[in-house]
């Protein structure tokens, strides 16, 4: 298994790594690569020219500032793993990164890159529409600002043009009374989501939801957000009748295919048991119980 | 062919320089190129971790890596264990006295996988064991005598009797 | 000197720690691919994408362009040479690179060689290959029906059926069956799986066109016979050829065939005169090398009203895949299958098996289990607990009431086995303590009334290994011995070479402590040698459990021989009657005056300085041992289930294993083989299948989809054992790397229907994945 041939840069800034994505037609960005690496490997990808963004100074990191979240698009997710900060005001991403792949693949592989692979089985793309967190794109015509919700088309396309480098990512600061949690049924650790569910919840002062954030990996052509199911939950105590009915919506917005994870109808029922569940997880831990 | 790119590590403690063709794995380069053989290939999916590696220290799969990537970077593969003489460090001493390995494929990478933690959690539980060793997969041993063998290797630092003690026949 | 003790010499029972160690721990272990010669060159497989298609062409011009081919081989070349076919171990032929057409998806078509593993890899991707696809038949059922395309167009048979093989008394059975109170039935698939150890399949052939002699290094579970094979295939006389299978990267079956690659890769070097290294990729190990299991079974059990067991009937159909490539004794079509009806004292059984061609991957090879074994303890296991179901019996009562009486041993069983010996209620009665099986069934009441899914699986398991005597076991025509050679040198350090080739079961290790055993000599003064056919004396290699119960006997033997010549030359250093000597503590002792003695070192100087008269020099022997019956291995296993009502997860919360292995060499090497065994039984009671769409496209194919446990899913094993000598063996060991594949599935499997037995479920099969429990549980009105 080793790659067809390919020209290689490892540009040492950003610019540059734009310029080369610019002059370069069949160029393909290489960040953890492990995703692109396999396919590479089993020849599904044989781009003409890798640009690794490896040299580039300032693309990884955690930081908390005023206005929430920022980590770096070549942050490991180790790391998202290992912050402190984010097992204790984003438990939700700490969740996920502790299941993505297998602790060895952690190390490497990059939360930008699992984005924009946009596996729909990737875990990333549902905790980010879950937390609304928005992309931090540079391109050839400056910076813009993606919102999750823009990103994915279909299954491995995003919205995101060729010359496009994503160089953050930007959550939403979690207040005092929010907590999210993710929920994974997978065959064996380093295996896909048969199915997963993000769930975030952020309280009012009486219990009630102020907002809602559930999206749902391996059930369609996208990370899918379970719109109705939120909608179901803002104003809503999350007790269990809420969480039962949210979970019965998110299910309803599911559109799984059968496969060696199962049936279509099992996944389905998934999507309810792990959105109950998940929701479960962080109403206690937006009240502060766990 | 594409153009030969220079790749300059640190292996070992050694230093190496050599021109790789870019698609070049990292594994490939340290079995063919460098002779370290120890580094194993167990898939073609990024599944088996019997490619392990550390990079900077920390564990990686080195065929899932470039060769060109790791230009810089310090490596340690498994024929870096030890201390000098050839005698056995603790990690190796363990594995040899818990009967961690049968066919030998995985054990480098397990080897690595589990100094890596060490050197992070000297006291780690059976748990947490189990989860940094989930990359890597061992047909032979059903884990539990991994588990051991890491468990023994940290005992054997924390009392600090480790250094040179020789792997071989003789008896228990 | 003081005496010997068997700890100090590291003799039978002591968990010697493993001599192969040093090596593997500092990564100097040296497997195939490590192996790296002068001119090499790489050889790269092109497959087949389709199950079933004729071959229009084959064009191979683009891949000439690459720079740094050398050649392309294929089909129509072998032809010339007339190697486009070769021989299976089942009476069968299979293509070597396919001519004609393509039987399964994967198959090899042409082969690559280049200077370069990347430019063998892009020559292979710059074949061209027309295929004009065929009907494809995958399942086996269907392949048997009047209207499925022949597949195997060069056999004179015109049909799919391969064999049909019975055993037992078919009329005498039916008779007990029509005259019974409680029949049940169960029909059952042990699944397509395989053995994938974590090393695959590689070779380096090396031509020497001076000396005329052909060098392969290969992952072989058996280098002398793949010698003989390679000498009848290729035409080679036997004494150019040399098999070198140096360290294994596991094998559990995998690695007992001959497989193209290895075939083109001689054939490569030959054409080539230069070395020629094939390393199999793991997608092409699971898609094409040989499978484990695929049987198709028809259990049924008669009983009495009180739980007496009277007969056992099977009806089985196996898929083999384009080729017959099952790996097995010749007389026996379907292995040791009639093994099962297992640890029980029946009246009568009969058993048949008929095995059919599907457009698969080729094989029925043993994963892990002598020939068919594992099959046939899942199916009796399983079927008894379904009688237990049926007639409201406690699984452990209604076993315990079957038993074959430990005073009934040696044993004829009604399908034609004598088992050497057995005390199955003993494990039974040891696995149940340590479970504690009566709080458990307490504890499961309980749950059970407020809806928690908790189960208890039971398997007591009986083995056959250590294949075998030659006159019923061959592999192709070589009757199954094995062999020791033993050479004390003059210090009295010991260098032995055996037949058979360790994978990771640590013969270096436990051969040596036999040795030390019977030798008095320390283990640390004993090197054992394998693997190599120049200089390990001919043996039938490593499989079916048969490296201690065969050439750990030769060993045994080989030393004792070498101990009898030692005594006439004790007898002449200590001037008495070799009569008047007796073999105690480790030294040669004048009876009646112990403290006059002659250890091997002091015999082994004399043997080459000091010889009696008439006495030739020197101190080694061989033995090639013909065992006079099989080894029948035994144990009970308990799996503990939780169930997780809204997954349909299960998860072993205890699992404890009783083995019987008889003597046991090493305890630490046997725990860890059991260790590995349950976690592979594991692994195919949860989540492993090899598994084809209609079209013949494998689903499974490599590791995202072929499931290997990790850590945080295997379980926890408690292990014990109990001793009962096989009667038979030189030292009475039975062998054991086997038992824990055979006997844990039922256990498993056993387990998760007992947790769901409330919702009326009986059986399910193989792999018991979360969306089968799910379903169940769902149709059972549980919502989880």
């Amino acid at each position: 298994m080793i790659p067809a041939a390919f020209d290689y840069h490892a540009p040492a800034s950003l610019e540059e790594a734009l310029d080369l994505l610019a002059s370069h037609e069949d160029a393909k960005l290489l960040a953890g690569g492990q995703s692109l690496i396999p396919m590479m490997r089993f020849r599904l990808a044989e781009p003409g020219v890798i640009v690794d963004l490896g040299r580039v100074d300032g693309l990884a990191g955690i930081v908390e500032e005023e206005g929430g979240l920022w980590i770096g698009a070549m942050t490991r997710h180790a790391d998202v793993e290992a912050s402190d900060p984010v097992r204790v005001r984003y438990p939700l991403l700490h969740d996920a990164a502790s299941v993505i792949a297998d602790p060895i693949v952690r190390n490497r592989g990059t939360v930008a890159g699992s984005l924009v692979h946009a596996d729909p089985a990737g875990d990333w793309g549902s905790v980010m529409l879950a937390c609304r967190a928005e992309l931090e794109v540079h391109g050839p015509d400056g910076e813009r600002t993606v919102a999750m919700d823009d990103l994915f088309v279909t299954t491995f396309m995003t919205s995101l043009s060729p010359g496009e480098i994503v160089t953050g990512i930007r959550l939403p600061p979690a207040g005092e009374r929010s907590g999210g949690a993710y929920e994974k049924l997978e065959r064996k650790v380093g295996d896909f989501a048969t199915v997963a569910v993000a769930a975030r919840l952020e309280l009012a002062g009486d219990g009630t939801c102020e907002s809602a954030g559930i999206a749902l990996t391996a059930v369609g052509a996208t990370n899918l957000r379970a719109a109705e199911a939120e909608e179901a939950l803002v104003g809503a105590e999350p007790d269990e009748e809420a969480i039962a009915g949210a979970a019965k919506a998110a299910a309803g917005a599911s559109n799984p295919t059968a496969d060696n994870r199962g049936s279509v109808e099992y996944k389905r029922d998934m999507v309810r048991v792990l959105t109950e569940r998940a929701l479960r997880r962080a109403a206690a831990r937006a009240r502060g119980e766990a | 062919m594409a153009e030969t790119v220079p790749v300059k590590v640190t292996v070992n403690g050694a230093e190496h320089e050599a021109r790789v063709e870019p698609r070049t794995l990292l594994v490939h380069f340290l079995r063919d190129d460098l002779d370290l053989t120890g580094t194993h290939i167990g898939c073609d999916t990024t599944n088996c971790g019997a490619c392990t590696v550390l990079v900077d220290g920390v564990p990686m799969k080195s065929c899932t890596m470039f060769a060109v990537q790791a230009d810089g970077h310090d490596l340690t593969t498994v024929e870096g264990l030890g201390v000098d003489g050839g005698g056995l460090e603790p990690i190796q001493q363990g594995f040899h006295e818990e009967h961690g390995l049968q066919c030998g494929f995985c054990t480098p990478g397990m080897m690595l996988v589990g100094k890596a933690l060490l050197d992070r959690n000297p006291d780690p539980t059976e748990a947490d064991i189990r989860k940094a060793i989930s990359g890597n997969l061992c047909r032979c041993t059903g884990y539990q005598n991994i588990v051991k063998s890491i468990r023994h290797a940290a005992e054997q630092i924390r009392t600090g009797a480790a250094a040179g003690a020789e792997a071989g026949g003789g008896a228990a | 000197m003081s005496q010997a003790t068997a700890q100090d010499i590291g003799g039978l029972g002591h968990s010697v720690r493993r001599k192969e160690d040093a090596r593997f721990v500092r990564g100097k272990g040296r497997y195939v691919d490590d192996i790296k010669l002068k001119g090499m060159t790489y050889l790269a497989l092109v497959r087949s994408p389709y199950a079933h298609a004729r071959i229009g062409s084959i064009d191979i011009s683009k891949a000439m362009e690459v720079e740094g081919v050398l050649a392309v081989i294929t089909g129509a070349d072998l032809e010339e040479a007339g190697l486009a076919w070769m021989p299976t171990l089942s009476h069968d032929q299979q293509m070597v690179l396919a001519t004609g057409k393509v039987l399964f998806q994967g198959q090899e078509v042409a082969a690559v060689v280049a200077e370069s593993r990347a430019a063998a890899a892009d020559g292979a991707a710059a074949v061209r290959v027309d295929y004009v696809e065929l009907p494809v038949v995958v399942d086996p059922h269907a392949a048997l029906g009047d209207d499925a395309p022949v597949l195997r167009e060069d056999r004179d048979e015109k049909s799919n059926h391969i064999f049909h093989w019975e055993a037992g008394d078919r009329e005498a059975t039916d008779a007990i069956f029509d005259a019974c109170d409680v029949v049940v039935s169960q029909d059952m698939v042990y699944q397509r799986c395989h053995p994938a150890p974590l090393e695959c399949c590689a070779c380096v052939a090396d031509w020497d066109p001076v000396n005329e002699k052909m060098t392969i290094y290969m992952t072989s579970q058996a280098p002398h016979a793949h010698r003989t094979l390679f000498a009848l295939v290729a035409g080679l006389p036997e004494h150019k050829i040399r098999i070198i299978s140096p360290d294994v990267g596991g094998g559990f079956g995998n690695k007992v065939p001959i497989y193209p690659g290895y075939v083109v890769s001689a054939v490569a070097s030959l054409k080539l005169g230069r070395p020629v290294k094939w390393t199999e990729e793991r997608s092409g190990n699971l898609q094409s090398t040989g499978f484990a299991r695929d049987y198709h079974m028809h259990a049924e059990l008669a009983a009495t009203k009180d739980g007496k067991i009277r007969a056992l009937r099977v009806k089985t159909l196996g898929d083999h895949g384009a080729f017959n490539a099952a790996a097995q004794p010749s007389k026996f079509p379907a292995g040791f299958y009639n093994i099962c009806s297992g640890s029980y004292d029946l009246e009568n059984a009969f058993v048949e098996v008929d095995g059919a061609y599907t457009n698969k991957a080729p094989g029925g090879i043993a994963y892990r289990c002598s020939f068919r074994v594992t099959e046939a303890s899942y199916l009796i296991e399983r079927t008894v607990d379904v009688l237990a179901d049926e007639m409201g019996l406690d699984p452990a009562e209604l076993r315990k009431r079957n038993f074959i009486d430990p005073g009934k041993f040696p044993y004829d069983t009604p399908l034609g086995w004598t088992y050497d010996s057995g005390n199955y209620v003993g494990a039974m009665d040891r696995a149940l303590e340590m479970v504690g099986y009566d709080d458990l069934l307490k504890e499961q009441e309980e749950k059970r009334a407020r809806g928690e899914i908790m189960g208890v699986g039971i398997s007591s398991f009986t083995e056959i290994v250590g294949a075998g005597p030659g006159k019923q076991c061959d592999i192709a025509g070589i009757e199954m011995f094995d062999s020791c050679e033993v050479r004390v040198h003059p210090t009295g350090k010991v260098l032995a070479r055996i037949g058979v080739q360790t994978q990771g079961q640590g013969h270096e290790t436990t051969f040596a402590q036999i040795l030390a055993e019977e030798l008095g000599i320390p283990v640390g003064d004993i090197t054992v040698e394998h693997g190599d056919t120049d200089t390990a004396p001919y043996g039938l290699g490593t499989y079916a459990s048969r490296s201690t119960p065969v050439a750990g006997a030769a060993t045994a033997v080989a030393a004792r021989k070498v101990r009898a010549k030692a005594q006439k030359i004790a007898a002449h250093l200590l001037e008495v009657d070799e009569a008047d000597l007796e073999w105690k503590d480790y030294a040669f002792r004048v009876k009646g005056a112990p403290d006059r003695s002659k250890t091997m070192q002091d015999i082994a100087f004399a043997a080459y300085t000091n010889v009696p008269e008439g006495l030739e020099a020197g101190l080694e022997a061989v033995d090639y041992y013909d065992p006079p019956n099989m080894t029948y291995p035994f144990g009970t296993y308990i799996c503990v289930v939780d169930i997780d009502p809204g997954t349909g997860d299960w998860k072993v919360r205890k699992f404890v294993a009783v083995d019987d292995c008889g003597t046991v060499i090493n305890p630490m090497v046997v725990e860890g083989q059991i260790h590995g065994g349950l976690t592979e039984g594991f692994a195919i009671s949860k989540m492993q299948l090899i598994d084809y769409d209609e079209n013949g496209s494998i689903t499974g194919g490599n590791f995202m989809e072929y499931l290997i446990p990790t850590a945080v899913e295997a379980p926890h094993w408690d292990t014990d054992r109990t001793v009962t000598p096989s009667p038979h063996h030189p030292i009475g060991a039975k062998g054991v790397g086997e038992s824990p594949n055979v006997g844990s599935p039922a256990a498993f499997v056993n387990a998760v229907i007992d947790a769901l037995s409330p919702y009326g479920v009986r059986h399910i099969d193989m792999p018991i994945t979360s969306d089968k429990v799910w379903k169940a549980l769902r149709d059972a009105g549980v919502e989880g």
